[in-house]
This record gives structure tokens, sequence and C-alpha cells, in this order.
């Protein structure tokens, strides 16, 4: 129970120095999980973000316990899960493809759990009777799975793992088969059961929207690394890696040179040579050429004279909400904006009703930037 | 078909009784054209069907109603003879019919090889098959092609290939001997175990591919969310694996009951003559027995067994399934 990290929750789970190698020795071998440490907080829904092949399954089938790790040691509630086969750790998984097991109605996939415990008849009925009204599927209990939506697959794999009730419940990107309007709706409703049941939650995903609003804490990873973990606040206003800012969300980044450093804030001098307050991220970064990141939603624009930044306007983009406006920024030749916009620096404007666009094609525009939006980058 | 549509598209009142009934033998000729084209379409199944299947099932329902003629075949006067002499033996003098058991014990015989063999195949081609479809896809075949292998030489060469490895100088007997495990050769072959042993090794692969193609299907995901469901390898296996291979399993008894019945060869060969199974009791009957009209009924008799025994599953398979 290394409870020091915030005082408050106990761990849930405890991953210590995981590394994962896949045909270990062999000239094909792959380094799946590399070195990987983290703590899940009991009750919270904790979500492994990244794309694909970047390890999240893996660190999921290892705290499940379909796969052994190479090297470290995964400790659930502070007991260590070394040598525990799947059937024997406290702990169920909801498959990416649902495997509900088809020769089974919808009550007996729910009961499957329970009945492998060995736990009395009328005590599974009442479970799966509270499990079938959990997941709203009362009247569908006979059916057979095969005769089931996406959905409801998904709602009834939800409940088959829920009703052992598990210290920890793993989901393997279980929105990823369904439709969008589906997505929002179960998103609403995974976010519902976690409350409900109180059970920690570790949630795979790739989907960074899915992420943002769902999670009470985000992990975000990459080629086999836990980047950055934080709640999606920190994770998307502060993002402590080019990957991790590249990766959620829209940004702009710009070369910068870090002048002076204050404690979590440091002097930035811009390629206008304007200096602005930015944030640091945790580790350690030194004076000298840095990336610094900042929001399309976090600039304004202006007049030129004076502006940390000057640009030509590229192109407009209106998508209702808001308009983004692409610049051309004069005397920064590595500019990387979004990938959507083409890689040139990008401002997002919040629409009125009834406005028009403010400014014109062409036309030479100033980047106000504020003191603190701007996002100092480890790499 | 142009004036069908025109009837159709045109609803003057004054017309209408007329076009309707255009309309309806338009219909009715339609249909005759779909009755014949379907005819002919069935056509080869039917010949088939017919000259393979019925055509000698009733030479065979024929003659078990006749008498035997002296010399084999058949006297073409009626007799019910056969089937009464499948229970009861005909006493030579008095005509008097008294209970004999000979034929049931037979029949009996044959059925608990049969069943043995079924149940000794399900237990080496469960394995089998599961060890297969575990495979990497790209090995199976090979697997496979390796247990079909042994269908390539004819059964009567594999039955003696058994022969050799079974009898008193055979591979086992003189290997334990070599080894000292045994002084004297152990009495392998002419046994009912030799005709089980032989049974099982020839029907092996009706069972092993059926299961193959069931389990081939299985999604080993369903496999890893029931031992993440607190389910022991064991019960894995009872509660996911075996329900998911159930009709090939079913399938694969089948195959290997229904055959192992009837089997001729491995009992005469690896039974000797004490070992007699309804196979060979037929093939007595028309060869040295002369009794072609007993031969068939005992033919038929031993048909009317397995459908009923079919029947009964079905009927018992399908009532669970309503239940479950």
């Amino acid at each position: 129970m290394t409870g020091q990290e915030t005082g408050e929750a106990t761990a849930a789970v405890e991953i210590r120095r995981v590394s994962k190698i896949f045909g270990a020795g062999s000239e094909r071998q792959v380094v799946a999980l590399d070195d990987v440490g983290v703590t899940i907080r009991d009750n919270e829904f904790f979500t492994l973000l990244g794309p694909s092949g970047c390890g999240k399954t893996t660190l999921l089938r290892l705290i499940a316990g379909f796969e052994q790790p190479t090297a470290g040691e995964i400790l659930l509630f502070g007991s260590h899960l070394e040598g525990l086969p799947p059937h024997r750790r406290p702990v169920n998984t909801v498959f990416q493809q649902y495997a509900l097991f088809p020769h089974m109605t919808v009550a007996e996939n729910i009961g499957f759990g329970l009945l492998m415990q060995g736990r009395p008849k009328p005590e599974i009925e009442e479970t799966v009777t509270r499990m079938l009204a959990l997941v709203r599927m009362e009247a569908l209990a006979g059916r057979r799975t095969d005769q089931l939506s996406g959905g409801q697959q998904q709602r009834v794999a939800l409940a088959r793992a829920l009703a052992p009730h598990p210290k920890v419940l793993l989901l393997d990107e279980p929105l990823s088969a369904l439709d969008l309007k589906l997505r929002k709706e179960m998103q609403i409703e995974l976010k519902r059961l976690q409350h409900e049941t109180g059970i920690t939650f570790i949630f795979v995903t790739h989907d960074q929207e899915e992420a943002l609003t769902m999670s009470d804490r985000i992990a975000v990873m990459s080629d086999g690394a836990i980047l950055q973990v934080g709640t999606p606040r920190q994770i998307y206003d502060h993002p402590a890696r080019r990957f991790v800012a590249d990766f959620i969300g829209e940004i702009n980044i710009l070369p910068a040179e870090l002048t002076e450093i204050h404690g979590e804030t440091a002097r930035v001098r811009l390629a206008s040579g304007q200096e602005r307050t930015a944030r640091l991220p945790e580790g350690s970064v030194e004076a000298g050429r840095v990336n610094v990141a900042i929001r399309p939603e976090h600039v304004r624009l202006g007049s030129p004279d004076g502006a940390a930044l000057t640009g030509r306007v590229r192109n407009i983009v209106y998508f209702g909400t808001g308009t983004h406006y692409h610049l051309e920024l004069e005397g920064v030749a590595d500019a990387g904006g979004p990938a959507a916009a083409g890689g040139a620096f990008t401002v997002e404007l919040q629409n009125r009703l009834g406005g028009a666009d403010e400014h014109a094609v062409g036309e030479r525009l100033g980047v106000l930037v504020e003191d603190g939006t701007l996002q100092v980058l480890c790499d | 078909m142009a004036a069908d549509t025109q009837a159709l598209a045109s609803p003057s009142p004054a017309g209408a009784p007329r076009e309707t009934e255009r309309l309806r033998r338009a219909k009715a000729a339609l249909a005759r054209e779909k009755r014949r084209n379907r005819l002919l379409l069935l056509a080869p199944a039917l010949v088939t069907i017919g000259c393979v299947g019925l055509l000698p099932l009733t030479v065979i329902l024929v003659y078990s109603f006749l008498e035997p003629g002296t010399y084999g075949g058949v006297n073409w006067v009626f007799s019910g003879e056969a089937y009464v002499q499948f229970l009861f033996e005909r006493d030579l003098f008095e005509e008097t019919l008294s209970f004999n058991p000979a034929y049931l014990e037979i029949f009996g015989r044959s059925l608990l090889l049969a069943l043995g063999a079924t149940f000794g195949a399900l237990l080496v081609g469960f394995p089998t098959a599961y060890f297969i479809a575990t495979r990497p896809p790209g090995t199976r075949n090979l697997w496979l092609f390796l247990i079909t292998l042994p269908f390539w030489t004819n059964l009567l060469i594999r039955t003696y290939a058994m022969m050799l490895i079974l009898r008193d100088e055979g591979v086992i007997n003189i290997a334990l001997m070599e080894v000292g495990v045994i002084s004297e050769p152990m009495i392998l072959i002419y046994t009912d175990g030799a005709v089980l042993l032989g049974l099982v090794y020839s029907y092996l692969p009706f069972m092993v591919l059926p299961i193959y193609a069931a389990l081939e299907k299985l999604d080993f995901r369903l496999v890893e969310a029931a031992y993440d469901l607190y389910a022991t390898r064991f019960r894995v296996l009872r509660h996911v694996i075996l329900p998911v291979a159930k009709p090939g399993i079913v399938a694969g008894c089948i195959l290997v009951f229904i055959p192992g019945l009837g089997a001729y060869i491995t009992p005469q060969l690896l039974g000797g003559g004490k070992s007699l199974m309804i196979g060979n009791m037929i093939w007595q009957q028309f060869g040295a027995s002369r009794n072609w009209p007993f031969g068939s009924a005992s033919a038929l008799i031993l048909m009317a067994i397995v459908m009923i025994a079919l029947l009964i599953y079905v009927r018992y398979a399908g009532r669970k399934r309503a239940h479950g």
C-alpha cells in the first residue's frame, strides 16, 4: 500500500518496472513493454491511451494473467500476482469483441463467473437479476447471445465481467466495435457503472476523446513506455512530451529559446524575440533550444504590431462552433501545426450567432500569446 | 409475361374479369414450368438415390421374405421364416419353436464392440483434433494430411499391418520379450481387445476430422474469457470447449459407430473365428450357410437398430435443446 503519492487513496494495482518481451532472445523479438511503472488507485477510472502497438493491451493482459511479465512485478491491493493463473485473480476482463459464450443465454453468460466460483444457486440468480437491471437488459435474459445487437452484447459482456464483483475491471477497447452514437451512450453508461459499483476500471483505448471524456486519470503510452500520467485536464493543458501533445487534441508546436527557469515555470524567447512565461514539464529541462506547445483555442488574433508572432492567413475553416485560421508564420521555419491544418499554425476562434468571418485570407495578423499558455515540451 | 404485367398495370373495370382469368392461367403455366424445372434439376440426385440406395435395399427386403435356395440364391416362395429364425430355433422334428439367443448375442457383442470403438476413438481423437486445431494455421494442413495418410492404403492392408503388430511373433511381443518384461508371448491377436483396437485404428480419422472442423471454428478468446471468469482448465474444457465442439463430437461418434457396428474385415482378421460380429455373420449367411433370406433379414435388422438408435438420439438432443 503506497498511499504516499496522494495520501488519500490506496493503490489498486501497482506496476513495478514491468517489461514484456515476446520471443525473447530470438531474432524477431518484440519489446512490447519496456520498464513500465504506474500506480492505479482504488475506485479510479484509469485509462491506458495510445496508438495501436504501444503496449497498452499487453499491459492489460499482464494484469489479467494471460501473459507473464519478462521482468518486474504487478501487485493487486498490495499482494503479488506473480504465477497466479487468470482464474485465480480477482480481476475480470471485458474483451474487445466481447467473447460471449455462444451456447449460453444472456443470463447464463452473466452467471458463469459466479457458477465457476461455486456460489450457491439462489445467490447466482439474485446477482444475475441485479446485473441485468444494472445494464438494463432484464427483458433479454433468456435470449441467446447471437440474437443480440452490438450494443446489447456489449452490455452483457460488461454484466458478465462485473457479476463476480472483481476488485479491478479491465476493459480492452470495449467500445471500438460500436457506432458513434452508441459509443457516446456507452461512454456515459460505463462512467455510471463505475460510480455505482465502486470498482476500479482500467480502460484501454486509442481514442483520445474517449479517454478525456471518461477517465479520472490517463496514462499516455507509446512504444512500450508510459510517457505521462495525469488527469485529463493535466494531460490536455500541460502535455509533457511532444508525442503526448501531438496525440491528444490539436496543438501548435513552436521552436523557442529557454532563458530562465523559476521552479515550475520558465521564460522562453519566441522567434519574434519576445519573451513569455511558459510552464515546465516534470523532469529536467535545460536552458537552450526547446519546443513549446500552445493549443489553437488558447491564442487570439489581433494587430501585428507588437504581437508575439505574426503571419498571413492561408486558410479559413468554419466548423460550426468555431473557426480555424491557418497562418503562415513569419520568421519561424519549422512550426508544427496540427496535421489537419497541413502543419500551419492554427488559431481557433469561437463563433457567435450571426457573426461573420473577422479576417480574410491573405491578411497579415498578429498572434496574441498570453503568459502561462505556453507549455515547454521534453522532447 | 409481358401480358401479366400489362394486366396488373391497367385497372380498367370492364376488362377486369377477363384479365383476371388470363392472369390466373399465366400463373398456372408459370407454376407448371417451375415444377418441371425443379424435377429436372432433382433428377440426377433422385436417380442416384434410387439406383445406389433404394434399389439394393428393395432387393434385400424382398429376399428376406423368400425361402433359401439349396445352393444359395432364393426360391420365389413367400416366407417369414428368416425373421423367426433370428430369435427362435425350430425343432427339426416337432416343428416347435424354442428361444435361441445366439444371434442376439452376436448383435449384443457387435453393439458393445462398436460402442467401445466409438469411445476409444473419441478418447484418442478429441485430443488429437484439439492439438491440430491449436497449431498455427500454416502447419494444420500437414497434421491433417498425416491423419488421413493411412487412408491411402486399403483397409485390408492396414488390418494386416495390425496383425503383424499384434500376433505372437509380432512387434509388441518380440519387443517385450527382448526387454525381458515377459518370457512368453502375450495373447494379443484373436481377442475382442484386438478387434476393438483394430476398429479404433481404422475409424479414427472419422472421429478426428469432424471434431477438428468444430474446434477450428472455436474462438479461443472464449477460452480466455472462461479462464478469466474463474474457470479452471478442466472446467473451461467442460463448459466452453466441449459444448462448442459437440456437433463435431456427435458427427464423429455416428461416423465411427455405424461402420464399426457393421465392420467385417477387422473382426474377421483380428478376431479370428472366435470374435464374430454382425458383419461376419451376415457374410456367412450369404457364403457358407447359403441362407440368403436370413442374411438379408439380419442386414435389415441391423439397419433398423441403427435407425432406431439415431432417432432416439435426435429426439433426446432436440428435447434437451428446447429445455436449455
